[in-house]
């Protein structure tokens, strides 16, 4: 293949890996951001989004998009709703002290694998496209639906984005993450902001998934690699830090998309911790992040 | 907010905690003093089955278990071995070698079997049958690797069914080439079993004057193909494609999207879409491609009653799917290696009159001793050398061509044109 295709589909493939990207990179860092928890079970929120969209392609009858727009819809207020269970359950009982929420949120992480196991079953399960359409470049073929993924990624992040800044919701969470006490003194309602940003959090992890399960297969053991990413990602977008983390999502989303077609996707691998190490070595508060506030 | 203490919260009285290990020890010591009482040697014939019921080969998993069981009912309704019942013990492993070998360790030590039978992925029998042979425990494998032919193993290892894929690959080499092409790229799974392929489909399409043009390893765990496949050069003629795991299917599709109408000849081995339905949207594109298939999945005009009896007993239709669930399709073209592995040691347990452990070195020279099977209920997939020094099977293989949605035997290679020179013999090795 000549270098033009090449770079072509190298860069298709990073798109769509920075979108799914942005949105579990996002619930991550949007849950540290205000929070200061570490999520280590947020990519199983993301194999949970998946497999919600397999149950309900199973369910749900009528043509593959009928399921398809009903999971993008049960699959977030399913797996928010189990979100704000356990931050109920679990986080709020630790006083979201930051050791023990990691240990819980590991803990979580197993519960939710396992039992994902015992009621899906062991196998990969593949899901139908809401719609076939391969876009026919002159020298390969690309999804359609890879294309719709980019789409619904940049609505969603605007719409957070929008939320976050204009809006009473954002405000409070804005206010949460600056200063905690100072916003309860001011009648914010913090552990309800809480348990809300924890929720949504989860709930863009589980979108992620129901975009990315047509492309791929529903499998229970699908949220390590989102999981890794996110981390990578936040870590050098910045802890906390929403620009930080959409730009570190493109830049890695697109690093790895190039490398990989390139090169190896084991080189790409490489490359993303390598930044990782860089980055807490030479800026560790992330590219984009405030030191120490 | 108000505060909670952490370690008022995180710390539990020494008491109690103690009261709670001792109880949890109870409990997981249980099956193990239970399993003691039941069943003691001499009564019985207990086969360690260690199966894939998690992880990347859990499709597998679910239909050797499905076969071993079916197989284990009509071995005891006919009377057993040698008047013995047998028991199966089945052990998951979760598709990993770690988890291969302890399961390994777990029959010899607490369930003190006979024999171990069943490990199918190549990365974990690799690590098993090295085990096997410290615990001098009899191991037979449903695998198709080349280890145990290549003299790697020991010898308490044996795979009395399955051929391994050098003599798949090499004999069907010359099909390959003749009728698809002589440029061939290759893309296959980056461990044990897709280095296989790599090595012999090498050698074996050189040797035929063809050329491995292109040379693509994905990593097993890997789900997404596309930023692969623009590796796949443009004077390629034939792809070969063998890949096992979560994402198969996802890759078939991928190559679909990417290659479109003008698609050279593609030759996959069954591999790639066990327990996945031919019928549905993202395979059509594989109509007129090529697969090998150990045994056929759907039964072809000259069924055999070996075949139609098989399929009965472990419950497959003459499409490869379940009889309770046309969509649950079958590993059809690899489970007949546990329900063939279990007749094969049947009959060396009874040419050595094996009672339990004290015949058990007779038993493997019995097995040794053995040059072949004849098609039949017991090894419905046909014909097998057995070569006693290699410890391997020998067997027929099948080309199938996608025809309107199913699988159409093309070619079939007899088991002789399959053998190759000895590389090993196990024989000198002591017990």
């Amino acid at each position: 293949m000549d270098i033009v295709p090449y770079l072509l589909l190298a860069t298709l493939e990073g798109l769509v890996q920075a979108s799914v990207l942005m949105l579990t990179a996002l619930g991550l860092s949007l849950v540290f951001g205000v929070m200061r928890v570490v999520n280590v079970s947020h990519g199983e929120f993301f194999m949970l989004g998946a497999v919600a969209a397999w149950v309900c392609a199973n369910l749900i009858p009528g043509p593959p998009y009928v399921p398809f727009i009903a999971a993008l819809l049960i699959a977030p207020v399913f797996v928010g709703a189990l979100a704000w269970a356990a931050d109920w359950a679990i986080l709020k009982r630790i006083n979201y002290n930051p050791e023990a929420t990691i240990v819980s949120t590991i803990g979580l992480m197993y519960i939710i694998q396992q039992m994902t196991l015992i009621t899906f079953g062991p196998d990969a399960q593949a899901v139908d496209a809401p719609f076939y359409y391969t876009v026919r470049f002159p020298w390969f073929g690309y999804s359609g639906y890879k294309f719709f993924i980019i789409a619904v990624a940049i609505v969603l992040v605007g719409g957070l984005l929008y939320l976050l800044r204009h809006s009473k919701v954002g405000l409070y969470m804005r206010a949460t993450q600056f200063d905690k006490e100072t916003a309860q003194n001011f009648g914010i309602p913090v552990t309800k902001v809480y348990s809300g940003v924890f929720a949504v959090g989860a709930m863009l992890a589980a979108i992620g998934g129901v975009l990315v399960v047509p492309s791929q297969q529903a499998h229970y053991l699908m949220g390590h690699d989102p999981l890794l990413l996110s981390f990578v990602v936040v870590i050098v977008g910045g802890l906390g830090s929403i620009p930080g983390t959409i730009a570190a999502a493109i830049l890695i989303g697109m690093s790895d998309g190039l490398l990989s077609v390139f090169f190896s996707p084991t080189l790409a691998k490489i490359f993303s911790t390598l930044l990782v190490a860089l980055v807490l070595v030479f800026r560790p508060q992330g590219l984009f992040g405030k030191a120490g506030r | 907010m108000d505060t909670i203490d952490i370690k008022k919260n995180l710390t539990l009285p020494r008491r109690s905690l103690l009261k709670g290990m001792a109880a949890a020890g109870t409990v997981l010591a249980a099956p193990g003093i239970i399993g003691r009482a039941v069943a003691q040697s001499g009564d019985v014939i207990k086969l360690g089955a260690p199966f894939h019921r998690t992880g990347i080969g859990a499709a597998y998993g679910r239909w050797y278990e499905r076969t071993a069981l079916a197989a284990v009912k009509l071995i005891n309704e006919q009377g057993g071995i040698n008047g013995l019942p047998v028991e199966l013990i089945i052990e998951d492993d979760g598709t990993d070698p770690k988890r291969g070998v302890e399961a390994v360790e777990k029959f010899s030590a607490e369930h003190k079997v006979d024999a171990i039978f069943g490990h199918l992925f190549s990365h974990v029998s690799a690590a098993s049958a090295p085990r096997a042979g410290e615990l001098k425990m009899p191991y037979f494998l449903c695998s198709e690797a080349h280890s145990l032919a290549a003299g790697a193993f020991n010898r308490y290892v044996f795979q009395p069914s399955i051929s391994d894929v050098k003599s798949q690959v090499s004999s069907m080499a010359p099909w390959i080439t003749d009728n698809l092409g002589k440029k061939v790229t290759m893309i296959y799974p980056d461990y044990a079993f897709g280095y296989d392929h790599r090595d012999n489909l090498t050698a074996a399409i050189k040797a035929q004057g063809g050329e491995i043009v292109g040379d693509i390893a994905i990593p097993p765990t890997e789900t997404s193909y596309t930023r692969y496949l623009p590796r796949i050069p443009f004077n390629t003629e034939v792809i070969y494609h063998v890949l096992v795991g979560p994402g198969v299917l996802t890759f078939v599709k991928e190559l679909g999207e990417h290659l479109g109408s003008q698609r050279p000849e593609i030759f996959g081995f069954i591999d790639s879409l066990e327990a996945v339905s031919f019928d549905i949207p993202q395979l059509a594109y594989l109509d007129g491609t090529h697969f090998w298939e150990a045994m056929p999945r759907y039964a072809q005009p000259n069924q055999t009653s070996f075949d139609k009896l098989y399929r009965e007993k472990v419950g497959v239709d003459a499409n490869g799917a379940s009889v309770d669930d046309a969509k649950s399709v079958a590993t059809f073209s690899h489970m007949f290696s546990v329900w063939e592995t279990l007749f094969a040691m049947k009959k060396a347990m009874e040419m050595a009159d094996y009672k339990g452990p004290k015949q058990k070195i007779a038993m493997l020279e019995a097995m040794e001793s053995i040059t072949g099977f004849e098609e039949s209920n017991e090894f419905p997939q046909g014909r097998k050398i057995f070569n006693g020094k290699m410890h391997q099977s020998f067997a027929q293989q099948n080309i199938s061509k996608v025809v309107d949605g199913k699988l159409k035997v093309v070619h079939t290679v007899s088991p002789e044109d399959t053998l190759y020179p000895d590389e090993a013999d196990y024989t000198k090795m002591s017990f």
